[in-house]
């Protein structure tokens, strides 16, 4: 039994191939990375797996079910939680109230969910901002909250999507503990990610695409040694 | 399994209570019960687009409709409207819910555009359906009461019902899964939120509530054509601003937006509740006379003017921005 994996995914946008036959396997609790330059489909991936899109064509399989299709919603309660690049906090909510609201995937009672909530909140650091309504934190709050918020939904597995932008030297830092927290904590993990030397640093293993193809996957060091990934992140001059 | 008891309202409802005991007045329980009946209205729209963000420039389709049902009832088989009344919520439900299955995937002004259509669509219908609705000529019944009374208690009942239903509503997980689907829809699929379910969830609390309203304006007033409760600018809009003047997304913003537009009318329609007509007698100014047709016909006016001063100025309604009016109007300083 494989614990996640993504079998020759197609995402078609009228003309445009967005991902091309992407497949590659994640093993549970490992912190897996999905590299490639802008544009190169990671977001698209991201969206299939969660439900945002159907594929054109292809397989998504999470414990030994597939997945493709199935309502976000859905995939949710199956143990599937995502971040989203492009921050999307509950903003008149207050910080609490978007984990607690996060919380009732799991749970029914109010109780519970504020349970749930506080536990989140304290694991995640935001307990100092719980009462702040979602729209006036700073980026770096947003971002902790989106991960707050899919942490509260209890996911077998993690999808972050480029959470570590827009952060400045300490946040990062703080933001790479948050995630190795997580990882401990038994949840296996999908990352994309730009900055080189935060995904280099966390994932077991690396799996870069361009133009929505894959180009290469191993370990880090091996990814960053690949031929093609410094040809699309450099461009063949200096290759 | 309320933590504190809601003494504020226990004393409130305890006074509208007593009302009737000691003021026999029939047009001011008549305007009393416009008040509830707004009420009722004002906080149904507000669950459906304050709390879950969708909004509905057609609410007059659920209150003609409960309106139809208890008319229908009794005009056809004879039934007591009161039946009509137990029928009212669930027609309006009936109507609503193919309504929200069919239009909830559309998003935003595109929403609010299709409830528009059907607030026309019912209106239409009831108009050309003669044999069945009477058409244009519509319907008359007669009372249950003569007294203005059992009406009172009966709409004040119905506000009990609603604003008991929006406090359990919103310290629950349905409040919390309402207020994210406003807030940010695709975040809240992403959190395990089923938006469809969640909103004709929504929606049928709402059109429930409005259709109550509707079946009792049928009881009440004995009459209705398509005009008159399929009305846009008379409820689907009214609806709309008694809860943006209140407040939007508040327990009781309506229930003060209520107050304020019933009095606002009645204040313009009575001309300043009869003074200028007095005036007038007494002094058979010509002037007075013609500035009392002016009035009576002003509350439209000044119902346009009332909203760009609320959205200009207190975004929130005046509940939402009650300490900025506290602050600002009452010169009440923050306390520490």
């Amino acid at each position: 039994m494989s614990f996640f994996r993504v079998e020759k995914l197609v995402k078609t946008f009228g003309g445009l191939t967005a991902v091309n036959e992407v497949s590659f396997e994640v093993k549970e609790g490992e912190i897996f990375g999905l590299i490639g330059p802008n544009g190169a489909g990671k977001t698209t991936l991201f969206n299939m797996i969660s439900g945002v899109y159907v594929p054109t064509s292809g397989k998504v399989i999470y414990k030994d079910q597939e997945i493709q299709g199935v309502k976000p919603y859905r995939i949710c309660k199956m143990g599937v939680g995502r971040t989203f690049q492009v921050v999307k906090p509950l903003g008149r909510m207050s910080v609490r109230d978007n984990v607690i609201a996060a919380s009732f995937a799991r749970v029914n009672s109010m109780k519970e969910a504020r349970d749930n909530a506080s536990e989140i909140l304290d694991f995640c650091g935001l307990t100092s901002v719980r009462g702040t309504l979602a729209k006036s934190l700073p980026i770096a709050g947003r971002k902790r909250l989106e991960i707050a918020r899919a942490m509260a939904t209890r996911p077998d597995l993690l999808l972050l999507d480029e959470t570590a932008a827009g952060l400045n030297p300490t946040e990062l830092l703080s933001a790479i503990n948050l995630i190795h927290k997580i990882r401990k904590n038994g949840t296996t993990i999908i990352i994309i990610e730009h900055i080189m030397h935060v995904i280099m640093s966390i994932s077991d293993r690396i799996h870069a695409i361009n133009f929505g193809q894959t180009i290469a996957e191993g370990t880090p060091k091996d990814v960053a040694a690949n031929q093609a990934v410094i040809e699309a992140y450099l461009g063949t001059d200096y290759a | 399994m309320l933590k504190k008891l809601p003494i504020a309202e226990m004393i409130a409802l305890a006074v509208f209570m007593a009302i009737p005991f000691f003021m026999k007045d029939n047009y001011f329980l008549h305007l009393l019960i416009l008040f509830l009946m707004w009420v009722v209205i004002g906080s149904s729209w507000n669950i459906f687009a304050g709390y879950t963000g969708q909004v509905s420039f057609g609410h007059a389709a659920f209150f003609g409709a409960g309106a139809y049902a208890a008319g229908l009832l009794a005009h056809h088989f004879g039934y007591s409207a009161w039946w009509g009344m137990a029928l009212g919520g669930p027609a309006a439900v009936l109507i609503g819910l193919p309504f929200g299955i069919i239009c909830f995937p559309l998003r935003g002004a595109y929403f609010t555009l299709a409830s528009l259509a059907l607030n026309l669509i019912l209106m239409h219908v009831a108009t050309i359906a003669e044999n069945f609705t009477g058409g244009m000529q519509g319907i008359m019944i007669m009372p249950a009461f003569v007294s203005k009374i059992p009406y009172y208690y009966i709409a004040l009942a119905m506000v009990v019902a609603i604003l008991a239903v929006i406090n359990l509503v919103v310290r629950s997980k349905f409040g919390y899964y309402f207020v994210s689907i406003r807030e940010d829809q695709d975040a809240a699929e992403s959190l395990g939120i089923n938006s469809t379910l969640y909103k004709n969830i929504s929606l049928g609390i709402s059109v429930f509530f409005t259709g109550m309203a509707g079946s009792l304006y049928m009881n009440y007033m004995g009459f209705i054509d398509p005009s008159v409760v399929f009305s846009l600018s008379d409820y689907s809009i009214m609806a709309i601003l008694v809860a943006i003047v209140g407040g939007v997304g508040t327990v009781y913003g309506p229930t003060v937006g209520a107050f304020i537009m019933v009095a606002v009318n009645e204040f313009f329609r009575s001309g300043f509740f009869g003074l200028l007509g007095f005036i007038g007698k007494r002094t058979g100014s010509p002037l007075v006379s013609k500035a009392l047709d002016f009035v009576t016909h002003a509350h439209v006016l000044v119902f346009g003017i009332l909203v760009i001063v609320v959205i200009l100025y207190l975004p929130k309604g005046v509940v939402g921005d009650w300490e900025k009016i506290k602050r600002k109007v009452l010169r009440v300083r923050p306390t520490e």
